[in-house]
C-alpha cells in the first residue's frame, strides 16, 4: 500500500498504518487498532475503508466485517463530528448519569445513536468508561468530562460549537 | 483530569508517584524508577519468581490468583516464543484504578512488564488498553518511545545482552476482552470470544506461545515488590494477601476516589472514614464490594477486612476493588436492571446460557421495574441465574448471574413491593437505550 494514489487515507495515517502492520509478530494483530484509527479519520467504516483494511492486512473483507461487528466503538454509519457518549452504568447512574443523558437529549433534540441534522453532534448512551470515581462522566470523542451536573451540559456543547467554527475559519484561512 | 484524593490511612506504594510528574522518564528515574528492572536483570528468573511468591501479590484484575505462582507455570524451555501481556482493558463497572496508573505512572507498567519478561524468558511484551483510553494510550506510547530512546527497551536492555521489546495496543470497546483468553483473541485480530481451558495461557497462549497475562495494576506493583523485597511487601497486607490495593470507591459517598489501602482494610471504615460516609447524611442500603460482578453486601455485612479471603467468606468477592456504595433512596430493582442490561449488552453470544440467560434476566428485571412483575418471576430470576453459573467458557456468565442472585435473595421484599402493578417507590427511569 505504499502507492499513495491507492489509499483513502491521509499520507500521515497511511504511513502510520504501514508501520502498524509491521510492528506485530503477525500482521492480523493490527486489525482492530487499524479499524479504529481509520474510523477516527474517515468517520465510520465505509465499504471502501473495509476493503482497504482487508488489503492491508491480507484477509478477506468478510473476515474484517466479522471482527469489526464485535467491537462497540466501531460503527458502520457516520457519527456526528462530536460524538457525545454518556455513561449511565451503575457508578454514574447513582450520581445522576441518567439526568445528564436526558439533558443532552433535550439540548440536542436527538436520542440514542442519532445524529443532529447539521451533522455536528451524535449522542450515545454507553457502558462504563472507566471514570467511576469521578462520576457522572462522559466522553466527547476521546475526551473525558468528569463530575458533571446537568447544568454543565450546555457549556460543553457550546465549547464544541465554538471549536468547530474556529477550525472551519482556520481551514478557510 | 481525574481528581486525586488522599487519606491518612493510605499506604502509598503503587500510587506513590501519582501527581509527581513521573510520566516523564527522567522524573521516573529520579524517583527510583527502573532500578528494580536492573536488579532483576542481575539476579535472574528464579530469584524474581521467589520474590514474587514471597510477596503473596495476588492478581488485581479480579480473580486474585497469586502472580508469582502464575509466572512459575510458564515452561522454561519452549519451542515457541513466550510473551507477557498486560491487561489494561479495564471495563468492570465501578473500576477506574488502571486509568490513574496509565495517567500518572506509565513507566511502572513498562518496568513491571520488563521484569515479568525477565522472569519467564520472554522477549516481547504487549500492553493492551481499552479503546476508550486513547489519551492514556498516547501517554503509554510516549513512555515506551522514551524507554527505547534510553536503552531500557530494545535489543540490549540497560546495556546487557538481553532483549526486551514492548508493543502498545488499542482495543475498540468490549468488556469481555478483559477475560484473558478473549484478550488474546482480540490481540490476534479476531472477535474477542473466549477460548476453552485447558490449555492455560501459561502453556498455550498468544500466537500459541506460553504467555503470562496480568492486570495493569498487578504489573505496576511488581517494581515496588522488587524494590521493597517480597517479604516486606507481604507484611503490609493480610495473610496470603500481600501489600496494598487501589480501591476505587464510587457511588453515594461524600468523597469518592481511588484510595490505596492495605489488603484487609475494614470495609465499613473505608466507606465511613476514608470516603467520608454516605452523601447527604443518608442511610446505607447496600455495597457492591468489587465491581458490578460481585454479589451485593448488606449494611450489617460490611464489618469485614477487604482481602480476597475475607470477602469470599462473607459471600461475595474482592474482584477488581471497585467499591460501589448505594444509599437508602435507591431502588435495588432499578440498580439490578441497569447492571443486567450491561451484561446482556456485553455477552458475546458464544455460550447459550450466557446469551439467553442475560437476555431473559434483563427482560424480567424490566418487567419488574415497570410494575408488571409476578410473584413467580422472583423465583424465575433465581432459577435462570443459577442455571448460568459454571456453564459458560468465560466468567461473563457467572459475572452476570452472581449479582442477580444476590439482589433477589437479599432484597426479595423490595422485589415483592414491585408486584402487581405497584409503582416503584423510587422510580425515575424505566427505559434504557442501551440494548
Amino acid at each position: 500500500m505504499s502507492d499513495e494514489t491507492m489509499t483513502l487515507f491521509s499520507p500521515r495515517l497511511a504511513a502510520r498504518l504501514d508501520t502498524l502492520v509491521e510492528k506485530y509478530p503477525v500482521r492480523r494483530s493490527a486489525l482492530v487498532p487499524m479499524l479504529l484509527y481509520a474510523q477516527d479519520e474517515i468517520g465510520y467504516l465505509s465499504d471502501a475503508v473495509i476493503s482497504e483494511v482487508a488489503q492491508r492486512i491480507g484477509i478477506t473483507e468478510l473476515e474484517v466485517r466479522n471482527v469489526a461487528t464485535y467491537y462497540s466503538m466501531l460503527r458502520f454509519k457516520p457519527a456526528g463530528r462530536y460524538n457525545v457518549q454518556v455513561c449511565t452504568n451503575i457508578s454514574c447512574m447513582l450520581r445522576g448519569g441518567f439526568e445528564i443523558y436526558e439533558r443532552f437529549q433535550e439540548e440536542l433534540g436527538i436520542g440514542h445513536k442519532s445524529v443532529t441534522s447539521d451533522g455536528l453532534f451524535s449522542l450515545e448512551e454507553v457502558e462504563c468508561i472507566g471514570a467511576c470515581c469521578w462520576a457522572p462522566a462522559i466522553q466527547v470523542n476521546y475526551e473525558f468530562y468528569d463530575d458533571l451536573t446537568p447544568e454543565l451540559v450546555p457549556g460543553i456543547l457550546d465549547a464544541c460549537r465554538l471549536k468547530a467554527r474556529t477550525e472551519e475559519t482556520d481551514a478557510h484561512a | 483530569m481525574p481528581r486525586l484524593v488522599s487519606h491518612p490511612d493510605e499506604v502509598k506504594i503503587v500510587s506513590r508517584r501519582f501527581g509527581l510528574g513521573a510520566d516523564k522518564i527522567d522524573r521516573y528515574v529520579e524517583l527510583g524508577g527502573y532500578e528494580s528492572a536492573k536488579k532483576c536483570l542481575a539476579q535472574g528468573p528464579d530469584w524474581i519468581i521467589n520474590e514474587m511468591k514471597a510477596s503473596s501479590l495476588r492478581g488485581r484484575g479480579g480473580a486474585g490468583f497469586p502472580a508469582g505462582l502464575k509466572w512459575s507455570f510458564v515452561p522454561k524451555q519452549s519451542a515457541k516464543p513466550k510473551y507477557v501481556l498486560v491487561n489494561g482493558d479495564e471495563s468492570e463497572p465501578g473500576t477506574c484504578k488502571d486509568h490513574l496508573i496509565f495517567l500518572h505512572d506509565p513507566h511502572a507498567v513498562i518496568e513491571g512488564t520488563i521484569i515479568a519478561g525477565l522472569a519467564i524468558g520472554a522477549k516481547l511484551g504487549f500492553i493492551y488498553l481499552r479503546g476508550e483510553y486513547r489519551y492514556l494510550l498516547e501517554i503509554m506510547e510516549k513512555a515506551v518511545a522514551d524507554a527505547y530512546a534510553k536503552g531500557f527497551l530494545g535489543k540490549n536492555i540497560f546495556g546487557s545482552e538481553t532483549e526486551f521489546q514492548v508493543i502498545t495496543h488499542s482495543g475498540a470497546g468490549a468488556y469481555e476482552v478483559g477475560e484473558e483468553s478473549a484478550l488474546m483473541e482480540s490481540l490476534e485480530g479476531k472477535r474477542g470470544v473466549p477460548r476453552i481451558k485447558p490449555p492455560f495461557p501459561a502453556v498455550v497462549g498468544l500466537y500459541g506461545g506460553p504467555t503470562v497475562i496480568n492486570n495493569a495494576e498487578t504489573i505496576a506493583t511488581v517494581p515496588h515488590v522488587i524494590a521493597m523485597g517480597g517479604a516486606a511487601y507481604a507484611e503490609v497486607g493480610s495473610p496470603r494477601n500481600g501489600g496494598t490495593r487501589l480501591f476505587g470507591i464510587s457511588g453515594h459517598v461524600e468523597r469518592p476516589g481511588v484510595y490505596e489501602l492495605p489488603m484487609g482494610y475494614n470495609l465499613k471504615k473505608m466507606i465511613y472514614e476514608v470516603a467520608g460516609g454516605i452523601r447527604g447524611g443518608r442511610g446505607l442500603k447496600a455495597v457492591v464490594p468489587g465491581g458490578s460482578s460481585t454479589p451485593v453486601l448488606l449494611p450489617e455485612e460490611i464489618d469485614i477486612g477487604m482481602d480476597f479471603d475475607q470477602v469470599g467468606k462473607a459471600g461475595s468477592m474482592l474482584g477488581s476493588g471497585g467499591v460501589v456504595v448505594i444509599d437508602d433512596q435507591t431502588c435495588i430493582v432499578e440498580f439490578a436492571l441497569r447492571s443486567i442490561s450491561f451484561y446482556q449488552h456485553e455477552s458475546c453470544g458464544w455460550c447459550i446460557p450466557c446469551r439467553e440467560g442475560t437476555d431473559w434476566l434483563k427482560k424480567s428485571m424490566m418487567r419488574f421495574h415497570a410494575g408488571f412483575g409476578e410473584a413467580k418471576d422472583i423465583d424465575n430470576i433465581q432459577y435462570l441465574a443459577e442455571n448460568m453459573l459454571g456453564r459458560t467458557f468465560c466468567p461473563l456468565g457467572d459475572a452476570a448471574a452472581m449479582p442477580m442472585l444476590g439482589f433477589v435473595k437479599k432484597f426479595r421484599k423490595e422485589f415483592e413491593e414491585h408486584l402487581n402493578g405497584k409503582p416503584c417507590p423510587f422510580a425515575k427511569h424505566v427505559e434504557l437505550a442501551v440494548i
